[in-house]
């Protein structure tokens, strides 16, 4: 293995749960607010996972008072407190781009029946 | 005080640092280098240390080489440079540099040759603007006037395209993220010039901090 993989390796979390675009997750963030520190919750749709390794990042999608949100995190971010899988969905695509363009009922996500 | 190390250059990544923020860094592999000799002003008139990086087989040497490096009783190097130091005393031959002479936080400037990127035009190589490419142009990336009518010749220095990259650059006041002595490895914030594996020198910063 190589020294970069290696960095990297070492600053993988492993107590993170598996989760797919598609998935509804409550991303528990640490918040630093006038030098004291708060857990934040952003609950949403997964859209994509993009990256390998300690690059890793995947994209959350909420509507929050009418207004859609994206939001990016690392993956292995040591802001990340923890990531509870809501919900899982059935899509057949790995990027969900096209929820983008629709609202309401059309936006929807089947949720994943076998599990 | 002043102090350097030789590293090679590995690629880059990036780590998250105390805050949870990513940082992006180049990995160098610094050292360990070993002092072959050591120059002072009573000897030759300037104050520096020669030092070797990455061992060789002996073989691989010549005669005249292989002798400076027995006379300082170390192993052949591949690569030898000099760094000019201001004080040489805590210095001699035979006494290994490693990754911790750079404690996290400290500034860094590193040296190195950059990517040659051949004969390149003037708008890779200078930034010049390209002419447009549609509504019946035909002057895309050609380099434009070179100089006013009245002198009747072109000024020397007027730049045009030619050998861009292939020189030695060194980027200032870096900051070094982590070291690693047990895996000669050296963090720093940013990019360096060079391909990967490429030789590197690496210097306290010359702007202080």
């Amino acid at each position: 293995m190589g020294v970069i993989e290696a960095l990297g390796q070492e600053q993988l979390r492993k107590d993170l749960p598996s989760f797919k675009p598609g998935d509804t997750v409550r991303v528990y963030v640490k918040v630093v607010e006038g030098g004291r520190e708060r857990i934040q919750v952003f609950e949403g749709a997964v859209i994509g996972r993009q990256g390998k390794g300690i690059q890793e990042t995947f994209t959350v999608r909420r509507i929050s008072y009418g207004v859609a949100v994206e939001r990016i995190f690392p993956l292995h971010s040591p802001r990340i407190e923890k990531i509870e899988v809501v919900r899982q969905g059935r899509v057949r695509r790995a990027k969900l781009y096209y929820l983008r363009s629709r609202t309401g009922k059309a936006a929807r996500i089947k949720s994943n029946r076998q599990s | 005080m002043l102090k350097g190390i030789l590293g090679r250059k590995i690629g880059m990544t990036q780590v998250f640092d105390s805050e949870g923020r990513v940082v992006p860094v180049t990995v160098i592999e610094a050292g360990p280098c070993t002092v072959i000799q050591k120059k002072t002003v009573a000897s030759d008139g300037y104050n520096a240390i020669q030092v070797g990086f990455q061992e060789i087989k002996e073989s691989r040497v010549n005669k005249p080489l292989l002798g400076h490096f027995k006379k300082a009783g170390v192993r052949p190097f591949r690569y030898i440079r000099e760094l000019r130091l201001e004080d040489v005393e805590p210095y001699k031959p035979g006494q290994e540099i490693k990754a911790d002479i750079f404690k996290p936080g400290e500034r860094v400037d590193v040296t190195g040759i950059s990517k040659g990127k051949g004969f390149a035009g003037g708008i890779k190589r200078h930034g010049f603007q390209r002419g447009p490419m549609a509504h019946g142009s035909k002057y895309h990336r050609r380099p434009g006037s070179l100089a006013a009518k009245g002198p009747g010749r072109v000024f020397k220095g007027r730049r045009l395209p030619g050998r861009m990259g292939g020189e030695r650059v060194t980027v200032q006041n870096l900051e070094v993220v982590r070291s690693d002595p047990e895996r000669n490895l050296l963090l720093v914030k940013g990019a360096v010039p060079g391909p990967r594996r490429s030789l590197l020198v690496i210097k306290n910063s010359v702007k202080g901090g």
